[in-house]
């Protein structure tokens, strides 16, 4: 079972997301900022980590460099999930070695798709 | 005492100083020949022998009126500092040698000019050398006891021997050069010399007297108090006299500026600037000594003799003479031969100086000169010279020998001084006034002059030389208005103020109506700016300020130049002249700064207006039209005035320019922070309406959800809801203060009731987060709009509860009231805010600014939106960082 992690500081998006995700068979772990993220990644190493930007304490950019820094994560495919929606803001992500970047707000069916392209 | 042993101490007075002469022209720069000191003494030329002998006479005869000849350079000393300063520099400058060059200079280098104040100086002071020589002879007699008889032979008078060795003492060492503007250092030592010499002498004979021959001034002024009116002769007896002496000061002021010998001795001699600044204090120090005894002496002189049968004006002879004391008479008489050698021979070095250059070589011999070689054209212009001189002193001795017998000292000094004082209009508003110019300057000279010669000269030849009082006393042709000595019934001036008066007005107002009227060419125009011009910046500004126009050639002044200088000396003043103005060296043409510099080399030697000329000859000078030459000087000021107004201009748009660009920072800034606020906007939009549309989804793709956990999606989605009006209201409430849209609702209110309200608000939180909320607020009521302040209490009281930690969270609510206002404070035990963000907190964009990718907690609008509410009540809100969390503080007006 593939493992996904997802970081977002609204409980109502994780809400949803961790209900449909489970429902397309992934299993799902909930950080609700960048720190505790990075908590998380020190025990479990999910397949995908579908990250949001903008959250208290550490942010989405600072978390996915952390990520990218640790060799042990170095199979670990990020997604952003943002509602900034600038092209500086997108590239920055992708640099950053983002996977892909999806604007909020966002359709579920087609991230479902997206995510299952991204881990077969 | 036997003629012959006199003449022998004559001739060896003159040998000594011959020999002083000759050492001091060789040792130039010896610190005893050039120093200030020398300078301030040789101004003592002024004393000559009208003043050793001549204010005795007065104060004998008339009393204190003698003074008025040494109050004005008293009174001119401390304004040498500027006035004679700025002649010094001019003078310097344009390398003037003699007051007739200055004046002619000033007004265009205008020939006639020069020679018409040449003439006025050669009428003024040729009878005053007369008079020196007056002198000479009568002291003469009297140490000799000779007959008061005139010579009816030349060659036996010893008068005229006297006159011949002055003339060969001032040939030899006044034209040992022929450039003017030489220093002729050994004249100006001898005459320093000679001025302490007569002072001294005249100092020992007045102690003489008031000690020795009397027990002291009080012993003298006692008996003198018995046996005449003393107070007469030591007061100002009336308002006229007081005039009168008002006059006489004026004239001796101008005198002391003008005199040739003075100009050649104060300006021309003058070698360092610095030298005034002795002579200022020294050279009117030198006039008091002179006249401390004068009084004294007088007193004297009429207690032992009846002044209407002895010349009082000897009295410093005779009473030695009387009491046995040869030797001091005969000092003396030596002091007096001293005052006239140094008054003759600086006199006669002046005036030849100008006879030669203002007057004979500019009317005359520049032909001869541009024939001539270097050798020749110099001894043709020493020899000028000499005539000159030997002329003038043959002249003025011709003058005493017919004339002046029986004049006094007194009255042709001041005559003289009446008629050199038509220079002075001319020469002082010339300095001062750019408009003054050459029609004004000959109307002012000439008109003044003729009513000198009507009020002064007429009556004075008909009355003291013919006997013929017919003139003065019933005017001409009996018309008494016209009388000379008060003429339109002017009754109460001397006759030489009386001249004085009307030959200054008359002076004064020819002046100003030829210079108003008439128009002056291009060439005065310019010499006048520069004349009148700062004399700070006097060369900087001569250098640009000469208009030419035309073609020149440098061979062909050169030529001219090699007449006068030799070919070595032209040489290296030219080739001196092209590396100081950075010129090549085979330049074939000369610029106007060339020819300047040439006409300033030639000037020394034959001057300015003969320089002039020369030079004009050999260069094609196109005549500057004068509207050529005021477009000129119309465009050197307006560009001036341009570059001033473009420098103002210019400042003010750097100035604006930095506003802008202060401007523009803070409009990057606000955009930026516009932006960023919409960026926050649009993200805080953006997270409800994700969270709706992923509920949705999630209901809309799962059939088989089970009902309560549908039921759950859907409160989330309502929730969203309420967060996503919340939100929009909030910015729209905010878009309304920020602007000043929204109006209050005031009315009068229970602040406490609010307070209650705002709790009650936030019940649930403070339920969920079992925290405690401490109001102490008492009832108060004031006008305010209840809804409003409601919002900023919720919002504080919303934010506390967030900062603080759940349970032991507490929030407390204080109310203070003052006199015109209440001040409530919410204070919360949470983490606080960091020192750094205090100022920004209540900015709107406070958040976005500070972390823009760090989620704030609440929208960030809260507390813009607080201060909004309070600043339109008139209030102020701000926050204070306590021990343990943060106090937020409101203050609104009663």
């Amino acid at each position: 079972m593939k493992k996904i992690l997802i970081v977002d500081d609204e409980p109502n998006i994780i809400m949803s997301l961790e209900y449909a995700l489970q429902k397309n068979g992934f299993e799902v772990f909930v950080a609700r900022d960048g720190q505790e993220a990075l908590d998380i990644l020190k025990k479990k190493v999910p397949d995908l980590v579908l990250l949001d930007i903008m959250m208290p304490n550490v942010d989405g950019y600072e978390t996915l460099q952390k990520i990218k820094e640790n060799e042990k994560l170095a199979s670990v495919k990020v997604l952003f999930l943002s509602a900034k929606n600038k092209p500086a803001d997108i590239e920055k992500g992708l640099q950053l070695g983002a996977v892909g970047y999806v604007t909020k707000p966002f359709s579920l069916k087609k991230m479902i798709t997206e995510i299952n392209e991204l881990l077969n | 005492m036997s003629n012959y042993l006199l003449v022998i101490i004559i001739l060896v007075y003159f040998g000594v100083l011959f020999l002083i002469a000759l050492w001091s022209d060789k040792n130039v720069n010896s610190k005893w020949v050039n120093n200030p000191y020398v300078y301030s003494l040789s101004l003592g030329v002024y004393c000559s022998a009208w003043t050793y002998y001549g204010s005795v006479g007065i104060a004998a005869t008339s009393g204190i009126s003698f003074l008025t000849t040494y109050l004005g350079p008293v009174i001119a000393a401390p304004l040498w500092v500027y006035v004679l300063r700025k002649i010094l520099r001019i003078v310097k400058y344009q390398k003037i040698s003699s007051i007739a060059d200055f004046i002619a200079l000033r007004y265009g280098n205008h020939r006639f000019i020069g020679a018409l104040v040449t003439v006025i100086c050669l009428l003024g002071i040729i009878p005053y050398i007369s008079l020196q020589l007056k002198a000479i002879s009568e002291t003469f007699q009297i140490i000799t006891n000779e007959t008061n008889v005139k010579r009816i032979f030349l060659f036996e008078d010893t008068t005229f021997y006297i006159a011949v060795l002055i003339a060969l003492f001032a040939t030899f060492f006044g034209t040992q050069t022929t450039d003017t503007t030489d220093k002729r250092r050994g004249i100006v030592f001898i005459v320093a010399i000679e001025s302490l010499v007569k002072l001294l002498i005249f100092i020992i004979i007045g102690i003489y007297v008031t000690f020795f021959i009397y027990d002291g001034t009080t012993d003298l002024f006692q008996q003198a108090n018995a046996s005449f009116d003393v107070y007469k002769l030591s007061t100002i007896s009336s308002l006229t006299e007081g005039v009168n002496m008002f006059y006489m000061i004026a004239i001796s002021f101008i005198a002391i500026f003008l005199l040739p010998r003075q100009f050649q001795m104060s300006v021309v001699s003058n070698d360092r600037e610095y030298h005034l600044k002795t002579a200022i204090w020294l050279f009117p120090l030198y006039l008091l000594l002179f006249n401390l005894f004068v009084i004294y002496i007088a007193w004297a002189g009429n207690l032992n003799f009846d002044s209407s049968t002895v010349n009082p004006d000897y009295y410093t002879l005779l009473l030695p003479l009387k009491y046995d004391s040869f030797w001091l008479a005969l000092l003396v008489f030596i002091g007096g031969l001293s005052a006239v050698i140094s008054m003759v021979v600086v006199s006669t070095v002046a005036l030849s100086n100008m006879v030669s250059n203002s007057l004979i070589i500019p009317y005359g011999f520049l032909e001869t000169f541009n024939k001539n070689n270097p050798e020749e054209n110099t001894k043709y212009i020493k020899n000028i010279r000499r005539f000159s001189i030997f002329t003038l002193i043959i002249l003025a001795y011709i003058f005493y020998f017919n004339f002046s017998i029986e004049i006094t000292l007194f009255s042709i000094g001041y005559i003289s001084f009446v008629i050199i004082a038509q220079l002075a209009p001319s020469f002082f508003i010339g300095m001062f006034w750019t408009k003054g110019n050459s029609a004004g300057a000959i109307l002012g000279i000439s008109f003044g002059f003729l009513t000198v010669v009507y009020t002064l000269i007429v009556p004075f030849i008909c009355d003291a030389i013919f006997n013929n009082y017919h003139f003065t006393e019933n005017g001409p042709f009996g018309i008494t208005l016209l009388k000379p000595y008060n003429l339109f019934g002017l009754n109460f001036l001397t006759p030489t103020t009386n001249a004085f008066f009307w030959s200054m007005t008359v002076n004064v107002v020819m002046y100003l109506v030829g210079s108003m009227y008439v128009k002056g060419s291009y060439r005065e125009r310019n010499y006048a700016e520069l004349f009148v011009s700062n004399s700070n910046d006097f060369a900087l500004f001569s250098e640009t300020a000469y208009v030419w126009k035309g073609e020149a050639y440098v061979a062909d002044i050169r030529n001219v130049l090699e007449k006068f200088l030799g070919v070595e000396k032209t040489n290296r003043a030219i080739n001196l002249f092209f590396a100081k103005n950075k010129i090549p060296k085979n330049t074939v043409k000369a610029d106007a700064k060339f020819i300047n510099f040439s006409e300033k080399l030639l000037t020394g030697i034959i001057g300015s207006t003969s320089s002039k000329i020369l030079i004009s000859n050999v260069i094609k000078e196109q005549p500057v039209s004068l509207t050529e030459i005021l477009k000129i000087l119309e465009e050197s000021k307006e560009t001036i005035s341009t570059n001033k107004f473009l420098k103002e201009k210019s400042d003010q748009l750097t100035q604006l320019t930095q506003e802008l660009k202060l401007v523009n920072e803070e409009l990057v800034v606000k955009d930026q922070q516009k932006d960023d606020f919409l960026d926050t906007v649009a993200h805080e939009l953006k997270t409800p309406i994700t969270a709706i549309k992923a509920s949705a989804e999630v209901l809309m793709f799962d059939d088989e959800m089970p009902a309560d956990l549908k039921q759950k999606f859907l409160n989330n989605i309502v929730d969203d809801t309420n967060r996503l009006t919340k939100l929009i209201n909030n910015i729209l409430d905010l878009e309304k203060l920020a602007n000043g849209r929204e109006e209050l609702d005031l009315s009068n209110n229970n602040i406490l009731e609010t307070v209650l309200k705002a709790i009650h608000f936030v019940d649930q939180s403070v339920t969920d987060k079992k925290i405690t909320i401490q109001n102490n607020v008492k009832s108060l009521f004031f006008v305010y709009d209840d809804d409003r302040i409601l919002q900023v209490f919720s919002n504080l009281l919303t934010n506390a509860i967030k900062f603080v930690e759940p349970i032991n969270g507490q929030i407390e609510i204080n109310l203070a009231e003052h006199d015109d206002f209440v001040l409530i404070s919410v204070e919360d035990n949470g983490k606080g805010i960091p020192e750094e963000d205090f100022e920004f907190i209540f900015d709107k964009f406070y958040q976005s600014k500070n972390q823009t990718t760090k989620k704030p907690v609440g929208s960030g609008f809260g507390l813009s939106i607080c201060k909004h509410i309070v600043e339109s009540h008139k209030g102020s809100i701000w926050a204070e960082q306590k021990s343990k969390g943060v106090s937020f503080l409101v203050k609104l007006p009663k």
